[in-house]
């Protein structure tokens, strides 16, 4: 495995850093701890060059966190639609992001609507692929339910085999 | 239009519902029904399920009070913790002042900017330009959105500032802070407030120019008021029907009903019934407060030192965001590193009472601890419930001159007119679906 080495510029992230990954949701919301939980997971592989956040889902805070990427992936609970546990992946440069998938959330302009506004703006970075995994439980409460906890490391793993190749361009 | 048909026309029912009552924070529905030109009923349902907040208190420290009570709303947290922690600090008999009220003020500050900036711009500009929502206004109004979302993003990075993280701020203390931001970093944050307030005069002037319907309504507007400035943290409760009481009265003159149709309770005043909190209520009853420029910014926007049409909430939000700009601006000049973070608190067995300005109006709470400072009781009042009879009622005003207008464009106007309230029904739960039944 090739990872960048010294890419760090500044404490907190900045150009050095190549690739971004956004966990998106609120960890007392049972299923919503998604995003979140995925964030956690590979923020604990201290990868070279990666840069972990954690997100409420609010999306001026997503829009804010996507200025000046180039590469960004972002974790998040998505439903209803199909079964709990099902896991989707959007290459959002490709396509839209289904607003209806996100609408679990109280935060209207959410992760759908920042991202569409980034596209609309000019700001959507140059790959930007979003994963989510359809949640059962959005009430509130800790933890998630068994069939989105199973997909919390396989997540992790998938955003990091894509990763690895970015970060050695 | 024939006689027969506008008869007819008259005779039709019809419902009009928002199933999701989009751009609103949390979820909740409208359901408006009509037979011919009357208004048979308007519901505000909330269905979000309630949030047993009072309940998970109970039996924990008062020291956690900030911390849980924050979780209650991702965009206005600091109401929750400074509500809280004022409460705490009156059962101890401990008064938090100088700089470290000074960052309780900033840290607020950069709650009303980011939330003012994104009900403005992204959530409510839509409606009165026309567009869908603000990704469907942005590629026609690109600078105003760009304008708008920097205006909100400074208001995160202040409460991040202050408050350790933009969401759910982790640095608020009964007493005080964990950690008090240092002069260096606080000063690192004059330019963007000086753009702030820039931008906020823009905004001012964009959203005066806009169109209002012709449309007003006689309020018993409740605030806050303090002796020097524009509320925020402190002061008593007031009114312009000759309210003028401390924290500790306002259950004797507030209640909380439980209606069928909705999860959140519906706050009246005992004998007057419904009220209005809010940006228009803090203007009307706090006009003389505002800083010499904001009441100038104000005037320029045509606004009078009462505004009683709910739709010009937009203007008045602008001007707020410019004062708290202003404000921010004020304390970061004159800021002094405390010597220390956070005064100590002793647990003290009582009862206290908190309130403060949320962005969306009074935030009122009550805590009682034993003398181990575990909590034994709490009772918390958002906004958005004291609010919601006011809502209903305008709705009901608001259609009964309007009931010739087919359902879509009813539903638009409805729908822009929950938003004059900004609601936060996450908070008053303890997502608007809008029905309008003409049948």
């Amino acid at each position: 495995m090739h990872l960048l080495r010294h890419p760090l510029s500044q404490a907190d992230g900045g150009p050095g850093l190549k690739v971004l990954v956004i966990g998106a949701g609120n960890d007392c919301r049972q299923d919503d701890g998604f995003g979140v939980a995925v964030a956690r997971e590979l923020a604990s592989r201290n990868l070279d060059g990666v840069q972990v956040l954690e997100r409420s889902g609010e999306g001026g805070s997503i829009l804010a966190a996507l200025e000046g990427q180039e590469t960004v992936y972002l974790a998040d609970a998505v439903g209803p639609g199909a079964e709990p546990g099902a896991l989707h992946r959007i290459d959002v440069v490709a396509d839209p992001v289904p607003a209806t998938l996100f609408h679990h959330s109280s935060h209207d302009f959410a992760v759908a609507e920042a991202l569409e506004m980034a596209r609309v703006l000019g700001r959507l970075p140059a790959v930007t692929v979003v994963y989510g995994v359809e949640g059962e439980r959005f009430g509130h409460g800790f933890g998630l339910t068994a069939a989105v906890r199973r997909r919390v490391r396989e997540v992790a793993d998938r955003i990091q085999s894509e990763i690895t190749p970015s970060i050695c361009r | 239009m024939k006689p027969e048909t506008a008869q007819k026309k008259a005779a039709k029912s019809r419902t009009i519902r928002a199933d999701y009552l989009a751009r609103v924070e949390g979820e909740g529905a409208m359901f408006i029904r009509l037979k011919g030109q009357e208004v048979r009923e308007v519901k505000l349902k909330i269905f979000e399920p309630p949030r047993f907040f009072e309940g998970f208190l109970r039996g924990r420290s008062y020291l956690e009070a900030p911390d849980m009570t924050a979780r209650i709303c991702g965009i206005c947290p600091v109401a929750y913790q400074m509500s809280s922690v004022h409460a705490m600090e009156q059962i101890a008999g401990v008064t938090v002042d100088g700089p470290l009220r000074e960052l309780r003020r900033l840290l607020y500050c950069g709650e009303w900017i980011e939330s003012h900036a994104l009900h403005i711009f992204m959530l409510h500009l839509p409606d009165f330009l026309g567009y869908e929502s603000a990704i469907h206004m942005a590629p026609d109004y690109k600078a105003e959105v760009e304008i708008g979302l920097k205006l909100k993003k400074y208001g995160n990075e202040l409460m991040a500032l202050v408050g350790g993280r933009e969401v759910h701020p982790i640095n608020v203390r009964v007493g005080g802070f964990y950690k008090a931001p240092c002069r260096e970093d606080v000063l690192a944050f004059r330019d963007r407030l000086i753009w702030g307030m820039e931008a906020s005069r823009k905004a001012v002037a964009l959203v005066a120019g806009l169109e209002f319907p012709d449309f007003e309504q006689n309020y018993e507007f409740v605030a806050m008021r303090h002796p020097d400035e524009y509320p925020l943290t402190e002061g008593r409760l007031v009114s312009n029907r000759g309210l003028d009481i401390d924290l500790s009265e306002f259950e004797a003159e507030f209640d909380e009903e439980h209606l069928e149709h909705s999860n959140a309770l519906h706050c009246v005043h005992r004998e007057r019934g419904r009220y209005f909190v809010g940006p228009l209520a803090r203007y009307a009853l706090n006009h003389d407060r505002l800083s010499p420029a904001a009441q100038q910014l104000a005037k320029s926007a045509g606004l009078s030192k009462v505004v009683l049409n709910p739709f010009k909430s937009i203007i008045v939000r602008a001007v707020e965001m410019f004062w708290a700009y202003e404000e921010a601006l004020r304390i970061v000049d004159s800021y002094e590193e405390p010597e220390r973070s956070y005064l100590e608190v002793p647990p003290r067995e009582g009862t206290g009472y908190g309130c403060s300005e949320a962005p969306r109006g009074i935030c009122w709470h009550r805590y009682s601890i034993d003398d181990a400072g575990l909590i034994t009781e709490a009772k918390i009042v958002p906004p958005t419930s004291q609010n919601q009879r006011t809502i209903e009622s305008d709705l009901r005003e608001y259609v009964k001159g309007r009931t010739d207008l087919p359902d879509d464009k009813l539903q638009w106007q409805c729908e822009q007119a929950v938003r004059n309230y900004d609601p936060c029904i996450s908070c008053a739960t303890h997502f608007l679906k809008l029905t309008v039944d003409r049948g």
